[in-house]
């Protein structure tokens, strides 16, 4: 292993993070204080509660959620895309550096801040709503599995992008429907029978219901069954990069 | 000893059908500079880039430092600096974190000593802290320099270091060439200047369309150089070069209206003088006389014209 290297792209990456740390952290902070406002202030008043917890608790999850998949992916994808946009891939490409440790810096340093982020945000959660975490170790497992996968994606998309245009793409059309469908702000058990057959298909489902059991103790799937979703989820991401690299796909001419 | 660069067959065709390279063979020994010379397009980046890893080579196989570049990458590539044509550094980054990550990035341990002396060297010290956009364009090329001197290579690719540079930077980046060359550092460039080949190369090797048409010490190419050629026309034609002249070795036209005269310039002496006055001597009248060289141009491009034909 070349563990110079590891350390060298994980330090460059943060390195960026830090240096636009108030926009960093002031925009998911910002954006989740609005969702707390509206979700949980104006319309949970009116929401009594969701399977015997507060709305405006009850959402804290999926907010987390939320902020965490759509930041991993985002700074992963840029991560990786910014060098070939502006050509500096070349030096990745010539180092002694295989792919497995290209992964772990830049996946590593995207998931990290993802996860500073979703901390962040539930600090800051802490100032509207009271809320009591059951499984701490299973809420950060969950966390760190959801920063760690997305990131893996996040990764994959910036090596697919061509432009910018197709790097906002994926987490526009895909990830955001799929999160919003996912039971972030609902239980899936509020839906009609059809539609509940339906987000079964969702992967997002399985993770946002370990990760609200991790809170609350309630699930709509197991939690077996959402560890599962997440692991294959992370293999099938692993198992593209790792295509990716062997035949050059988009980085290589 | 055995070369630090070995290349065989080497072959690259893209997707398109496209042969970049040919069946490309070289070897270069320790501590030596060689020029790769060629036009655009010749096949020059990619014999570099497939040797760096950037791009895959489909056929053949080559080595740096006794280790193969597929299957012991990792071994070769420490080896290896590159210094690219095109300007490619992050611009928001500031010129010490961008180097210190390039020697890190090679798996190489932290040596800030190291860093100072190679920014030193390249008059990047002062400029340390910039951000690399706020730097000029020679400033940035000596940062892609300094980013592949900070892990220490055997092996440094320059592909095209001066193209495009001023003449002030030129002289120093001979001069840093120079300096490695001391240090005993492998140096292949790619130029399409033939004078910068001349400058710093101790061979020389032609490339065009995927093809590598020669390899010659510098100093045989130069000989072929510096042969001059002295034309003498005369007022009226002979049948044969004159008997007194013979030691000349002249050449006669088929009209015989010319006379031509090979010498070496960097010779004790010419001949000139005593040819004129044999020439004299034996009645000739002239009615013209002019001299050409063969330049390393002229080889070079006789030589490129002749692959195409």
């Amino acid at each position: 292993m070349n563990f110079p290297a590891i350390r060298a792209i994980y330090k460059y990456e943060m390195a960026r993070f830090f240096r636009t740390l108030m926009e960093s952290l002031l925009s998911p902070v910002i954006s989740t204080s609005l969702y707390f406002v509206v979700f949980g202030a104006a319309i949970g008043s009116r929401i009594s509660e969701v399977e015997g917890v507060a709305y405006g608790a009850f959402i804290v999850p999926g907010l987390i959620m939320l902020s965490v998949m759509t930041q991993a992916i985002s700074n992963a994808s840029f991560g990786i895309y910014f060098p070939k946009f502006i050509d500096t891939i070349f030096e990745i490409l010539s180092a002694p550096i295989n792919f497995f440790e290209i992964v772990i810096g830049y996946v590593g340093a995207a998931a990290t801040k993802a996860l500073l982020i979703g901390l962040v945000i539930l600090a800051t959660a802490h100032f509207f709503v009271d809320i009591e975490i059951q499984h701490p170790v299973a809420m950060l497992t969950f966390l760190v599995l959801t920063c760690l996968s997305f990131s893996l994606f996040g990764f994959i998309i910036g090596i697919w992008a061509e432009n910018f245009q197709q790097l906002q793409l994926i987490p526009l059309l895909v990830i955001t429907p799929l999160v919003f469908l996912g039971g972030s702000f609902y239980s899936i058990s509020m839906l009609p029978p059809v539609w509940q057959t339906i987000s079964l298909f969702n992967p997002i489902v399985y993770l946002m219901s370990g990760f609200r059991w991790s809170f609350f103790g309630q699930a709509d799937v197991s939690v077996g069954l959402s560890l599962l979703a997440i692991a294959l989820f992370t293999a099938i991401c692993l198992g593209v990069i790792w295509w990716i690299f062997k035949t050059g796909y988009r980085i290589k001419s | 000893m055995p070369p630090i660069v070995k290349v065989e067959n080497l072959q690259k065709t893209y997707d398109g059908g496209f042969e970049a390279l040919k069946g490309v063979s070289l070897e270069i020994e320790e501590g030596e500079i060689i020029a790769l010379l060629g036009p655009n397009g010749a096949g020059k980046t990619t014999l570099i880039s497939a040797l760096c890893g950037i791009t895959g080579p489909t056929g053949g196989r080559a080595e740096v430092g006794g280790h193969d570049i597929i299957t012991s990458y990792r071994k070769a590539r420490e080896m290896i600096g590159l210094v690219p044509q095109e300007v490619a550094l992050e611009p928001f980054e500031k010129v010490i974190n961008t180097v210190k990550f390039s020697r890190g990035l090679f798996g190489k341990q932290r040596d800030d000593a190291l860093i100072e002396r190679v920014l030193r060297q390249l008059s990047l010290w002062d400029k340390r802290n910039s951000r690399i956009r706020e730097l000029s364009g020679g400033m940035k090329r000596r940062v892609l320099i300094a980013k592949a001197l900070c892990h220490e290579p055997r092996v440094l690719f320059l592909d095209e270091p001066t193209a495009g540079v001023d003449v002030e930077l030129r002289r120093d980046m001979w001069q840093i060439v120079d300096g490695l060359r001391r240090e005993g550092v492998t140096i292949i460039l790619t130029t399409h200047y033939i004078e910068e080949a001349e400058a710093i190369a101790d061979r020389i090797a032609v490339i065009n369309k995927g093809e590598i048409l020669l390899v010659e010490d510098k100093a045989a190419l130069m000989t072929r150089m510096g042969r001059k050629t002295l034309r003498i026309d005369l007022r009226d034609p002979v049948d044969k070069v004159p008997d007194a002249l013979a030691e000349y070795d002249l050449d006669l036209s088929d009209d015989g209206h010319s006379l031509s005269y090979h010498y070496d310039t960097r010779g004790e002496g010419t001949g000139i003088t005593r040819l004129l006055q044999a020439l004299s001597a034996e009645g000739l009248s002239l009615r013209d006389i002019q001299t050409t060289q063969s330049s390393l141009e002229e080889i070079f491009v006789s030589m490129i014209q002749e692959s195409a034909a």
